[in-house]
């Protein structure tokens, strides 16, 4: 059978899969947990609870604070000790709530049986009740991004969905959670995919999986034989598959149109498998996203795992769960090694979006020096947007704007095929982001300036 | 205490590298190389010896010395332009020739625009047309193969371009007959007291081996060796059957330095387009030029200089041609 895959660029990358047979177990619940109220992409959330109040298991700490918003749910039981800030993983500091957790008290109305409910057992879920509850839940795109998932399935009225495609792709290095999730509760996500399709008025859903995973493959075409509505679609292994502009592609054979263009534009949603999980607790179980399915991973971490972590525990508790930093210096990075944040500190939390903890070691992570460019034109060939990431790393290092965006630097989704391709070792892609950002800062100003 | 280390992302590479590459290209060369040694025996030794050395004391003292910079003669490519050079000339060239031609290649061809990935010409070929046109006699006296042990002394004679030239020019089509056929031009056995044309040429079968290995290292793309030999092999293919004055298109792509050319100097990465589309334009054009210097210019052969004139046009290539934007390929 021939696989499908995208078909702009595209590199191979070692797996180094580790933890891919691991079960997951559940992390031990932190002594603090903290909560920053930027877990996803908009506004900040705004906090509803004060210094000394207590909360459960459940409650709602902070609320969506705009359209583009998502509210923040506490993971622990205690007490607020604090209104502050802390350090993420983008490097900022950013403002949090700390709690300080005492026992693990949960609020009533979370159904914590493990029963499943089916769609067909609830014909009475609107697709406006759908959508009203992924937004309360606080449910925001779990494959790193962290987009709001309600927006998503309120397309703009020029647009129309098609189909909704699960995304069980897991190009990155390393991570194994999506796999996990996968192999242990099929079940939950298909009636994940099932709330999906209703809210978005969709009758046709997609999951694709990478050939890497052939049990998840074989577990979802078993499951969904007899569902004609669905299609699993196992693609070639090639990174990065799995952002959301190639999974289109590589799918229903698509493109996005460039910027402000979104997958719907060609009759898409693309949400993360981690995501439909979350919406079959939010929707059946009444469960807001404080947990999720968390790898701690790298070559030399002693006892690497798969967990189901509650959010706000810090990095440092994780990793010295299993088995603590290996010696000498290392860099932890919140995701994969390709796209992944190196953390500054590990009183990092676990958010929303936090796929993996990644340890890498010096002798892995240290760079070599750079050499001039040979304009081999490798990067060139590997970039799936069709850039060409030597001009635009020029250009942005000689503060080229204008041209920089004439050559559509704000299509670049930072995979970093093109560093990793470079034979001569260049920080291309360091160089596009600082170009990407002044672009877009540029591009933001103008807009207002013409708004006015 | 143990440090965190932090950088933006990527935070792995695939260890590919500068010196992998031009290494590949070396290895690549190798069975030109050797068979050219088994056909010019002696001479195709010195000359080789001779320009890879004067290429890689060039670069290393200008870097040193003129530039004040660490040499980096371990990336391998004082080498590529040294072998190359060399395989461009012919086996009884005498060595002061050759330095002076390495000279040119590394210092003016390469160094003066700031070394390694900064040149717009491709050195090899900057140093060979310096040394046609300074020294347009010896450098087109082709000798006889298989006179292992002479040198200088070599007997020559006239290449099979320069047959093709004279039927063009006299309109005698039997002088084309002189040619040996497509399968000793491959393995470049060449019967009948033929100039065997340069030391790196010879053997069509040898580069294509070389070709080969560089497609399966990845090391090039098929873009512009293949259009260059499609549009050769079309281009003269027409002639010949509107005209038969011009040579057979298999006898014309296996003969002179049509496969050095579009495998070997080409595909100089710092020289060619970088993308797909830009490198067919590329590939299209060495090979429509290619068969006009052959057949309508003063030279029997034009590869040096169609590969130099698109040299030229690169820039112009890479500011106009763009990939495939993701987006660009339509709904299927």
């Amino acid at each position: 059978m021939k696989l499908h895959t995208f078909r702009v660029g595209g590199v191979h990358v070692k797996e180094y899969k580790i933890t891919a047979e691991i079960a997951t177990t559940s992390a031990p619940i932190p002594k603090q947990a903290v909560f920053p109220l930027s877990q996803h992409i908009g506004a900040p959330a705004k906090p509803v609870v004060k210094k000394g109040d207590k909360v459960k298991v459940g409650t709602l700490l902070a609320e969506a604070g705009g359209i583009v918003s998502a509210p923040i749910h506490s993971s622990v039981s205690g007490t607020v000790t604090k209104i502050g800030t802390t350090i993420d993983a983008s490097g900022y500091r950013k403002p949090a709530i700390y709690i300080n957790v005492e026992g693990d008290e949960w609020e009533d109305d979370i159904d914590r049986s493990q029963t499943l409910e089916t769609l067909v057992n609830h014909p009475e879920l609107t697709p406006e009740y759908i959508v009203e509850s992924i937004k309360k839940a606080g449910i925001t795109g779990m494959g790193g991004a962290g987009f709001p998932t309600f927006i998503k399935l309120v397309p703009p009225p020029t647009a129309k969905a098609e189909c909704i495609i699960l995304n069980g792709v897991e190009c990155e290095p390393y991570i194994t959670s999506d796999y996990r999730l996968m192999m242990e509760h099929a079940d939950e996500i298909l009636i994940g995919l099932d709330l999906l399709m209703k809210a978005a008025k969709v009758e046709k859903g997609y999951i694709g999986i990478e050939e890497n995973k052939p049990k998840a493959i074989a577990l979802f075409e078993e499951k969904t034989a007899m569902d004609s509505r669905i299609q699993i679609v196992p693609l070639a292994k090639k990174y990065p598959q799995g952002g959301e502009k190639q999974l289109v592609d590589a799918v229903i054979r698509r493109q996005v149109p460039a910027p402000p263009g979104i997958p719907v534009n060609v009759g898409a949603i693309v949400q993360n498998v981690g995501t439909a999980f979350a919406v079959y607790e939010a929707v059946m179980k009444n469960k807001p996203l404080f947990e999720r399915y968390t790898t701690v991973t790298g070559k030399k971490v002693a006892h690497p795992g798969n967990f189901l972590v509650r959010m706000g525990t810090p990095f440092a508790e994780m990793i010295n769960f299993c088995g603590g930093l290996p010696k000498g210096d290392n860099k932890v990075i919140a995701g994969g090694p390709m796209m992944g944040k190196a953390v500054v500190s590990l009183d990092v939390p676990v958010c929303k979006g936090t796929n993996s903890i990644t340890v890498l070691t010096d002798e892995d992570a240290r760079r070599k020096a750079p050499q001039p460019c040979i304009r081999c034109g490798k990067c060139v060939e590997v970039c799936p947007m069709g850039l060409e990431p030597y001009l635009l790393a020029t250009l942005s290092v000689f503060g080229e704007w204008e041209r920089a965006e004439a050559e559509k630097i704000t299509s670049c989704v930072s995979c970093g095929s093109c560093q990793f391709t470079c034979p001569a070792h260049r920080p291309i892609l360091d160089n596009i982001f600082l170009g990407k950002d002044k672009v877009m800062g540029i591009i933001k100003s103008r807009n207002k300036k013409n708004d006015e | 205490m143990n440090k965190l280390i932090v950088s933006l992302s990527p935070h792995v590479h695939g260890n590919d590298s500068v010196e992998r590459n031009m290494h590949g290209v070396i290895i690549a060369l190798l069975p030109a190389l050797l068979i050219s040694f088994f056909y010019f025996g002696l001479g195709a030794v010195v000359v080789c010896l001779s320009s890879v050395a004067a290429c890689m004391f060039f670069e290393w003292s200008i870097s040193k010395y003129i530039l004040h910079r660490q040499p980096t003669l371990s990336d391998g490519s004082a080498i590529i332009t040294g072998l190359l050079l060399g395989m461009n000339l012919p086996s009884n060239l005498p060595v002061w020739m050759v330095i002076i031609g390495a000279l040119v290649a590394i210092g003016i061809g390469k160094m003066t625009f700031g070394g390694l990935g900064c040149n717009p010409f491709n050195p090899a070929l900057v140093g060979r047309c310096f040394l046609l046109v300074s020294f347009p006699a010896p450098m087109t006296s082709w000798p006889i193969e298989y006179q292992l042990t002479s040198y200088i002394d070599a007997t020559t004679g006239a290449t099979p371009l320069s047959f093709m030239k004279t039927a063009i020019k006299t309109g005698d089509v039997s002088v084309l007959k002189k040619i040996p056929d497509s399968i000793d031009l491959l393995l470049g056995n060449l019967s009948g007291n033929l100039g065997a044309g340069t030391i790196g040429e010879i053997c069509a079968l040898a580069l294509i081996l070389g070709l080969i290995y560089m497609l399966w290292k990845r090391i090039i793309t098929w873009h512009i060796p293949f259009s260059i030999i499609f549009t050769v092999l079309i281009f003269s293919g027409l002639l010949h059957f509107a005209n038969p004055v011009y040579a057979n298109p298999i006898q014309v792509i296996l003969s002179g330095g049509l496969m050095l050319g579009a495998i070997f100097m080409a595909t100089d990465y710092v020289t060619s387009p970088m993308t797909h589309r830009g490198q067919l334009i590329y590939g299209v054009s060495i090979g429509i030029l290619t068969v006009v210097i052959r057949n309508w210019g003063s030279y029997p052969e034009g590869m040096s200089f169609a590969i130099l004139i698109m040299n030229a046009f690169t820039p112009l290539i890479n500011h106009y041609v763009k990939p495939k934007r993701y987006g660009e390929v339509l709904k299927k």
